[in-house]
C-alpha cells in the first residue's frame, strides 16, 4: 500500500515521550509485541513519524527496516499526521454500491485535498477507509468518532459545516 | 426481580446511530420516574435488522421498537413502562396487525431464520458472564472436560459436518484431527477475527454480542487438539468487539473457566487478544500467524500446514469466528441435531450480511440450502425504489456474483462453487440495474491491488495489469481482443499465485465476464455504459421539451459548456463538458439526462 510521508516537522512533548518509553520498556525483548507498541505509539502521537519509528527500533532492539516494513504494510499505520477533524469515507462494497465514491469526490472537491491528504491548516484530513462493518447504514462516513450513515453527496456540505 | 426488561441494541450499526445515548437517556428517565428497581435496561449485541436501527425490545411484551430516537425515550417510559400502553408509532410495522401485535419470529425477516451462531446476539448482555451461563453457557466445555476424551470431541465435530465458515469450507473436525495427531511441547488455537471482506460483519456481531461463546469454543478446541494457549486476532477497526472480548476473558478467568485446571480436569487454557492493523491478506491463515509473530503479514507457502508448523513454529488450529460460534451448540445438542439442518454436504446454518440495494439490510442466519430468492425477496424485503434485481455478490473480493436467472439455486458451498461463485465469509451485496458490473469488477481489483502483499509476482503485478485492462474498458479504449486477454490473465493469476488472495483475486472479473459479458461488450463495442456509471462513457444532454430556458445550468457550468438564450431550450457542448454533474443538480425541471 502506497503511503504519503509527511513533510511537517515532528514535535514531541516530555509527557508523550515518557508514555512511549514506558510501553517500550514493558515489551522489549518480545518481537511479537512490535505491532502492539506501534499501535500504542500511534495512539500517543496520532501517526508514526520517522523519529518515533527509530525510537521503537532501538527500544525493541529490532532493525529500523523492520519497523518501517511493518508501518508501511498495514493500513492502520499513518506516516503523516491526521487533521483536527479526521474524515474517513467507507469504501466497503455495501457503501460503494450505494454511491460512496460520489461522497468521497464531493468531500475532496469541498476541502480541496485528495484522499490521504491533510489541509494545510491541519484542520481536516480525508481518507478512504475499508469496511467499518456498519453496512446497514451504508453509505457511511466518520468524522473523528462521529458516524454519519445513509448519506448522499448533497449532505456533505451540511456535515462539514458542523466542524468549522 | 425486575418486572420489565428493556433490551437496546449495542451492535455497530445501532451504536453508530446513537443507541448509547438512548440507553443513557432511558436509564436517567427510569430513575426520574422511580422505576429503577422495576425496570432493567440492558445493552445487547446485534438483533440483525440493522436497516431499522436503533432497535429496542421491551419484555415481557416482546414489543419491538424501531428507529428509536433519544427524543422518544420520555414517551416510551411514560406510556409503556409506567402506564403499560405500547407506543404504537414506534412499533416495527411488520409486527402490527389489526387484531394484535405479532411476535418477532412471525415477521418475514425473522421467520425463515434459524439462529445458532447468533443465538445469543440481541438476547443477553455480552458484558455479563452470568447471562451467558444462564443460557447454557460453558455447559459444552464442562461436558467435554468431564465426559468426553479429546478423540470423542473431534468425532462429534466431524459427525456434525461443520465446515469452515471463513470461506474455504474445509471440514472443521478433520482440521482438528490433524493438529491433534502431531506431538509437540506446545500447540496453539487461533481464532481468525480479521474480518477483512468488505460488506461482511457477522464475526464482528458475534464478538460484540456473544464473546463468551468464542472463548468456550476455543477452550474446547484446545482440549480436543492438545493446545493450552490461544490467540484471537481481531481487527483494530472493531473497538467494541475488542473491549467486550477483553471483559469476557477477564470474567472467565475470574470464574476459573480459563486458566489452570479448568473444572478440576487438569486441563489448562489461556487466551490472548492480538490486534490486527488493517491488512486484508492477514485473513489468510499463514499470513495471520506471521502477523501475530510481529511481522509484515505475508503468507507462507504450504506445506508445511499450520497443523504441523503454525504459530511460532508449533502445531496450530485456526478457525474463523463463525465456525467457533457453532461449536458449543454442536457439543450441547449433539452432532445429529446440527447435521439435521442444511444440505447433503453443507450442514447447519450460515450467517449472511445483507447489504447494498436491499430493503432489510442486516444480519440473517439461515439453514444452508435456502435459495437466494428467499433471502432477497422474503427475508430481505426486496429491492427498494421499485428497481430491478441484477446480481448478488458473495465472497467479497474473492467471490463472484449470482445473476437473476440463478436466484433459485439453493445456497451451499458446492452449489456456489459450481456456478463460479463462493460462499466466502458471508457478505451478500445486492445490486440493482443502476450498478455497472464492469465497474464492480474494477472496484474489487482496486481493492486487491491495494491489498496484495507483494510477495509473489503473479498477484503483485498481475492484479495491477488486470485493473489497467478494466480501466481501458471503462474508459472506452478497449477492443474485443482485450476481453480474451483479460480472461487469459485471470486464469494465469489464479494458477500461479502463492496464497488464497491471489488465487481468488480474478474471481470477480471471471464471474462478471461469465454472466454479464454483454455489459463488457457494450463498453467495448458501443462505447456505452448501460447502467450509466462509467463517467468516461457518459454524455450529458438536455431534453428539449423539458427545458424552460431558465439559464440556471448555464450560469453554474464551470466550463461554460451550456449555451442558449433565455426561455429557449439550452444545449450542452459535449466536447467542452467535463461531466461534473453540477447542471443535473441545478436543474429544477429534470431536463438534463446522462446517457
Amino acid at each position: 500500500m502506497l503511503k504519503k510521508i509527511s513533510k511537517i516537522p515532528f514535535k514531541d512533548t516530555p509527557e508523550q515521550a515518557a508514555k512511549l518509553d514506558a510501553i517500550i520498556a514493558e515489551c522489549t525483548g518480545d518481537v511479537s509485541m512490535l505491532m502492539h507498541v506501534m499501535q500504542e505509539a500511534q495512539e500517543i502521537y496520532g501517526y508514526l513519524p520517522f523519529e518515533i519509528q527509530q525510537k521503537i527500533a532501538e527500544g525493541m532492539n529490532v532493525p529500523m527496516e523492520k519497523v518501517y516494513g511493518v508501518a508501511t504494510f498495514y493500513a492502520q499505520f499513518a506516516l503523516s499526521p491526521k487533521g483536527q477533524y479526521a474524515i474517513s469515507v467507507c469504501l466497503g462494497t455495501a457503501c460503494y454500491v450505494k454511491g460512496a465514491q460520489e461522497i468521497l469526490d464531493e468531500l475532496s472537491a469541498q476541502l480541496g485535498i485528495e484522499p490521504e491528504e491533510c489541509t494545510e491548516d491541519g484542520k481536516y484530513s480525508l481518507t478512504a477507509c475499508r469496511c467499518i462493518g456498519a453496512c446497514g447504514l451504508a453509505p457511511v462516513l466518520t468524522v473523528n468518532e462521529d458516524v454519519y450513515g445513509k448519506i448522499t453527496a448533497a449532505d456533505v456540505k451540511g456535515i462539514l459545516a458542523k466542524y468549522e | 426481580m425486575y418486572r420489565s426488561h428493556v433490551l437496546v441494541c449495542g451492535g455497530t450499526g445501532c451504536t453508530s446511530s446513537n443507541s448509547q445515548k438512548i440507553i443513557e437517556a432511558m436509564e436517567a428517565e427510569i430513575k426520574a420516574k422511580g422505576l429503577e428497581n422495576e425496570v432493567q435496561v440492558i445493552r445487547t449485541g446485534c438483533f440483525g435488522l440493522c436497516a431499522l436501527g436503533p432497535i429496542m425490545i421491551v419484555y415481557p411484551e416482546g414489543c419491538f421498537y424501531s428507529e428509536v430516537k433519544v427524543e422518544d425515550v420520555p414517551e416510551i417510559v411514560e406510556e409503556h413502562l409506567l402506564k403499560g400502553r405500547m407506543v404504537k408509532r414506534l412499533l416495527y410495522k411488520e409486527t402490527v396487525t389489526p387484531e394484535k401485535i405479532k411476535g418477532l419470529n412471525d415477521t418475514d425477516f425473522y421467520k425463515k431464520q434459524k439462529r445458532i451462531a447468533l443465538r445469543n446476539c440481541g438476547v443477553i448482555n455480552p458484558e455479563d458472564i452470568n447471562e451467558y451461563i444462564a443460557y447454557d453457557g460453558y455447559q459444552a466445555l464442562a461436558k467435554c472436560l468431564t465426559e468426553y476424551t479429546p478423540e470423542q470431541v473431534i468425532q462429534i465435530v466431524k459427525d456434525s459436518g461443520l465446515r469452515g465458515r471463513g470461506g474455504g469450507g474445509f471440514p472443521t473436525g478433520l482440521k482438528w484431527s490433524f493438529t491433534a495427531a502431531n506431538k509437540a511441547d506446545q500447540k496453539y488455537v487461533v481464532c481468525n477475527a480479521d474480518e477483512g471482506d468488505p460488506g461482511a460483519f457477522m464475526d464482528r456481531s458475534v464478538l460484540e454480542g456473544d464473546p463468551h461463546c468464542i472463548i468456550e469454543a476455543m477452550a474446547i478446541c484446545g482440549y480436543a487438539t492438545g493446545a493450552t494457549e490461544g490467540y484471537i486476532y481481531v481487527r483494530a477497526e472493531y473497538p467494541i468487539a475488542v473491549a467486550r472480548l477483553q471483559i469476557a476473558i477477564n470474567q472467565a478467568k475470574e470464574l476459573g473457566l480459563l486458566g489452570k485446571n479448568i473444572f478440576d480436569s487438569g486441563f489448562d487454557f489461556d487466551l490472548h487478544v492480538k490486534l490486527g492493523a488493517g491488512a486484508f491478506v492477514c485473513g489468510e491463515e499463514t499470513a495471520l500467524m506471521t502477523s501475530i509473530e510481529g511481522n509484515r503479514g505475508e503468507p507462507r507457502p504450504r506445506p508445511p500446514y499450520p497443523a504441523v508448523k503454525g504459530l511460532f513454529g508449533k502445531p496450530t488450529t485456526e478457525n474463523n469466528v463463525e465456525t467457533f460460534a457453532n461449536i458449543p451448540t454442536i457439543i450441547r445438542e449433539g452432532a445429529e441435531y446440527f447435521a439435521s439442518m442444511g444440505t447433503e454436504k453443507s450442514k447447519g446454518t450460515k450467517v449472511f450480511a445483507l447489504g447494498g440495494k436491499i430493503k432489510n439490510t442486516g444480519l440473517v442466519e439461515i439453514p444452508m440450502g435456502t435459495t437466494l430468492r428467499e433471502i432477497i425477496e422474503e427475508i430481505g424485503g426486496g429491492i427498494p425504489n421499485g428497481k430491478k434485481f441484477k446480481a448478488a455478490q458473495t465472497g467479497g473480493p474473492s467471490g463472484g456474483c449470482i445473476p437473476a436467472h440463478l436466484m433459485d439455486t439453493p445456497i451451499d458451498y458446492d452449489n456456489l462453487t459450481a456456478i463460479g461463485c463462493m460462499m466466502g465469509s458471508g457478505g451478500l451485496i445486492v445490486m440493482d440495474e443502476d450498478n455497472c458490473m464492469v465497474d464492480i469488477a474494477k472496484f474489487f481489483l482496486d481493492f486487491t491491488v491495494d491489498e496484495s502483499c507483494g510477495k509473489c509476482t503473479p498477484c503483485r503485478v498481475g492484479t495491477k495489469r488486470l485493473r489497467e485492462m478494466l480501466e481501458k474498458i471503462t474508459d472506452g479504449n478497449a477492443t474485443l481482443e482485450d476481453l480474451d486477454k483479460l480472461e487469459e490473465l485471470c486464469h494465469y493469476i489464479k494458477e500461479n499465485s502463492l496464497c488464497g488472495l491471489g488465487q481468488t483475486a480474478p474471481n470477480p472479473v471471471l464471474a462478471t465476464l461469465k454472466f454479464f459479458r454483454d455489459e463488457y461488450v457494450a463498453h467495448v463495442v458501443d462505447k456505452k455504459c448501460p447502467a450509466g456509471v462509467c463517467k468516461k462513457l457518459l454524455s450529458y444532454a438536455i431534453v428539449e421539451d423539458k427545458c424552460k430556458g431558465c439559464t440556471a445550468c448555464a450560469r453554474k457550468c464551470p466550463v461554460g459548456a451550456i449555451s442558449g438564450s433565455v426561455k429557449q431550450p439550452h444545449v450542452i457542448d459535449t466536447s467542452k463538458c467535463i461531466k461534473c454533474g453540477v447542471c443535473i443538480e441545478t436543474c429544477k425541471f429534470d431536463a438534463i439526462i446522462k446517457k
